[in-house]
């Protein structure tokens, strides 16, 4: 078990060299540098202070050397400097030490998908169960296209009409943002609750459309098991079918649903970038979007190395989640 | 893009159902009657997050507008856009606009009590020359051959030649404090994110990605502004932007043509804000690529003038909110030559003129023809402008009618300027120029700035203007440059290298408790400091 672990980890190093040499290619090709915003179509800027700027970026270099430079910097887990006029050190920017955890970038995005994650999980597990257990009713179909409604639609225009609803003709909700103007002015319950607020929405949207996926999976997972002989058996032997499907079947028909969590950790990530800038959340997507913008490429090669790891990670996550699940797979090993 | 276009079809979905309840706010009545007080807070929704606050070292205009607040000039600009003095009281320039004195007020002092001195305007100006510093805003200052610093409140710079924008260039970029800074290296320093500054305002907290909170200076020297505290709050989302507004979680936005004409004709708006409307400094124009063969001939630019509309697509584009563009200049403003050729819409004279270049259509397609080669061209422009991408339909629509043929092709801005102007792989381009409040345009018009990653990419070459440029460039006195300047805007109407569209307006919005804001040709945010709002108006109540 051991040895497979870390026969594993080791395996993931190559990998992860792999990602960052294809993203860092890829924004290199990207039309346009960092230095085009201080000095496209700018008049006061001539060709050789368009130079010294490049050369003070380290962009006059090729850009494999670029990519060594880059290398043996995160080897000593230095993610470099920020190449925005602040020049601050990305790290800095995503995992601020001065800011409160609950205000660090990282920890904003990673909390609101950990969120979705268990308010899916939450909806989408006892759809699919039911739907599996009342297949082909009404309630199965009611379910399967409010699901799917979910799924089509684009989460930024909903997102949209869900503010101006709840936002501004109710008043209900926060529009954008995670916390209020006067949030230090408010007692500790009053701030609990003006985050909540902030995050409800946020997490509504971005939960929505991810639960077709987890449910229909559940749903399908289900009927196979219910299929098998051993619930046959079961129900043979008289057991209510609440014990039934609850304790005998839905053990064995959550192992697929593992491996999906481990899965969508790329998807949630990427979902962060429209979902921040919409409700203007300080996450990590929001960050990663500017920095695009801009062609910020420390900043974003450090957000999508830590996006790669993270995904890398579930994936092991995953494996051994499904291990310590299923004895089956446990023995093979 | 795509994301405006949606809401614009929301707000069309939503409208009858969402009438906008109003947010629990201030009862407008009792109409300014207490005079200033001060007090409350100015919430301003921006896109971009400011980088840095170090005027300097900024290229995105969201680091600009917030360290404006909090750093000034030598000089500025008075509403009739004559230069007036800021942090310099006064200043002479030598007969031969060689030199020039400023002189200092005294007993200006940075936040942190230290006066504000010349040795301050000293060390800006050193740093901003400094190779090792990474700014965009160098050249100006290269120009200066010497500089010193007679007494404490004396800054004196002598010029190579005279330099006219050089009295202009004098602004916040070069004020930065001495006692802090002296002896450091500016890009690795807290202080692009926690300034010491001498404006109006001082920055009380920066929260990364959510808003920045300034407070205002109780010592600024033309006296306490009267708004408490100035938060801006970072929004990436326009249509969001928007939604806040409307909910009251900001104050102030510029709003966009449709939004300006028909998403704020409410009587909730009309009740809740103030709407303005004033030029903004730049100009939307058609540019020719000068050494393509189909634009050589000065007669076919000037058919395609007539052939178009500008005021149809001011109407239609800016929504009417804007002005047609005769030249490079703002109308209204001293630079501005009202007297040049004109190009009414006239799509005859257009057709006669082709005529004269030789263009006719032979084979029946309706398309103008000259030894054989049909009359198309591709109109380039940037992609995500939809005001751009409007004009250039229409533009397409206009020529289709005289029987040339325009394709239209939108391109993400970076391989748009790197591998279609900067190769000069363009038959024209739709852009527009911002422009400085100093007429010099020389980058733009003169001969000598043709290679690439230089501004004249047109390749426009015309002697007396290049004379003209220089003239302008090297008199101070408003009535010589003025006539160069008028001479040149004759010359281009004529030779047509742009055709000059419009001129749009800028909107903002600012909710209406608001008092004290008077509209001028250079906007409405110069005179802040004096904006207050009356005591039963005020909003938010700060713990002192």
């Amino acid at each position: 078990m051991l040895k497979y672990l870390l026969k594993r980890i080791l395996e993931m190093i190559p990998t992860l060299i792999g990602i960052t040499l294809i993203s860092f290619t890829i924004i290199h090709l990207a039309p346009g540098k960092p230095t085009d915003i201080l000095a496209d179509f700018n008049p006061k800027m001539t060709p050789e202070a368009r130079e010294r700027l490049e050369k003070y970026y380290g962009l006059d270099k090729p850009v494999i050397v670029q990519y060594g430079m880059w290398l043996k910097r995160i080897v000593r887990l230095d993610f470099g400097e920020s190449f925005s006029s602040d020049r601050r050190p990305v790290m800095q920017k995503i995992w601020d030490k001065k800011q409160p955890l609950i205000d660090r970038r990282l920890f904003v995005t990673f909390m609101i998908n950990v969120i979705s994650m268990i308010v899916i999980l939450l909806i989408s597990i006892p759809i699919g169960i039911t739907s599996a257990t009342h297949r082909n009713s009404l309630y199965d179909k009611i379910m399967t296209t409010t699901v799917f409604v979910g799924f089509a639609m684009p989460s930024f225009w909903l997102a949209l009409l869900l503010m101006m609803f709840f936002g501004i003709y109710l008043g209900w909700l926060p529009i954008s943002g995670l916390k209020s103007m006067n949030y230090k002015t408010l007692s500790f319950a009053g701030q609990v609750f003006d985050r909540v607020s902030h995050l409800v929405l946020p997490v509504f949207i971005a939960s929505f459309g991810s639960l077709a996926g987890d449910s229909r999976y559940m749903r399908s997972s289900m009927l196979e098991v219910i299929r098998q002989d051993y619930i046959t058996v079961a129900r043979a032997k008289g057991l209510p079918e609440r014990i039934v499907i609850y304790r005998h079947a839905l053990r064995n028909a959550l192992l697929p649903l593992i491996t999906l969590i481990g899965l969508s950790i790329p998807g949630l990530i990427g979902g962060s970038v429209i979902l921040e800038s919409i409700f203007g959340i300080p996450g990590m997507g929001q960050l990663l979007f500017m920095s695009v913008m801009t062609r910020d490429y420390p900043m974003i090669m450090c957000i999508l190395t830590i996006g790669a790891i993270l995904t890398l990670l579930g994936n092991l996550l995953a494996d051994i989640g499904y291990m310590l699940a299923d004895p089956r797979i446990r023995a093979q090993q | 893009m795509k994301k405006i276009l949606f809401f614009v079809f929301l707000i069309c979905f939503f409208s009858a159902a969402c009438k906008g309840k109003p947010p629990a706010g201030p009862i407008l009545s009792n109409d300014g009657a207490d005079g200033p007080v001060y007090g409350d807070t100015l919430i301003e929704g921006t896109i971009g997050e400011p980088s840095t606050l170090i005027p300097m070292l900024a290229g995105d205009s969201a680091s600009h507008s917030v360290a404006g607040m909090i750093f000034n000039g030598l000089v500025k600009y008075h509403t009739d856009l004559s230069v007036i003095g800021d942090l310099a009281e006064s200043w002479d320039i030598s007969r031969d606009g060689l030199v020039i004195s400023f002189h200092l007020r005294k007993g200006v002092k940075w936040a942190d009590g230290v006066e504000f001195t010349a040795d301050d305007v000293m060390f800006g100006f050193n740093t901003i020359r400094d190779e090792k510093t990474p700014t965009a805003y160098k050249e100006d200052f290269l120009q200066v051959k010497k500089a010193e610093t007679p007494d404490k409140y004396t800054f004196r710079v002598i010029y190579e030649k005279p330099f006219a924008p050089a009295l202009t260039s004098w602004t916040n970029l070069v004020v930065l404090p001495k006692h802090l800074l002296g002896g450091k290296d500016i890009t690795k320093n807290d202080f692009a994110r926690n300034p010491v500054g001498l404006g109006p305002y001082k920055l009380d907290k920066w929260t990364a990605g959510q808003d920045l909170v300034l407070a205002s200076n109780r010592d600024y020297f033309e006296g306490r502004p009267y708004i408490d505290r100035y938060v801006y709050r970072i929004i990436p989302d326009a249509a969001t932007t928007f939604m806040e507004l409307q909910a009251g979680g900001i104050d102030m936005m510029g709003l966009t043509p449709i939004q300006y004409t028909k998403q704020t004709e409410t009587d909730f708006f009309k009740k809740n804000f103030q709407k303005f409307r004033y030029p903004v400094f730049s100009y939307t124009h058609m540019a020719f690529n000068l050494k393509h063969p189909l634009f050589k001939d000065k007669k076919v630019r000037q058919a395609i003038a007539y052939a178009l509309d500008k005021s149809e697509i001011v109407d239609v584009v800016l929504f009417g909110l804007g002005s047609p563009a005769t030249g490079p200049y703002v109308p209204n403003t001293w630079p501005y030559n009202p007297d040049v050729k004109k190009y009414e819409f006239n799509p005859a004279k257009a057709k006669e003129l082709l005529r004269e270049a030789g263009w006719a259509a032979r084979d029946g397609d309706g398309i103008l023809e000259k030894d054989g080669r049909p009359f198309s061209f591709t109109i380039l422009t940037n992609m995500g402008n939809s005001l751009r991408k409007n004009t250039a339909t229409i533009i397409q629509w206009r020529l289709a009618k005289i029987g040339i043929s325009v394709e239209i092709k939108a391109l993400e801005w970076s391989t748009f300027v790197n591998e279609f102007i900067d190769k000069r792989r363009f038959e024209a381009v739709l852009l527009g120029w911002s422009i400085g409040l100093d007429p010099d345009q020389y980058d733009i018009w003169h001969s000598s700035k043709t290679k690439s990653k230089e501004f004249n990419f047109i390749s426009y070459n015309n002697p007396e203007v290049d004379a003209l440029l220089e003239q302008g460039r090297r008199t101070f006195d408003i009535g010589e440059r003025k006539k160069a300047y008028f001479r040149i805007q004759e010359i281009l109407a004529e030779e047509v290298p742009y055709i000059f569209l419009y001129v749009p307006d800028a909107t903002p919005i600012v909710h209406a408790r608001f008092k004290g804001i008077k509209p001028s040709p250079i906007g409405i945010s110069y005179n802040q400091p004096k904006w207050y709002v009356p005591e039963s108006m005020r909003r938010h109540h700060i713990d002192q």
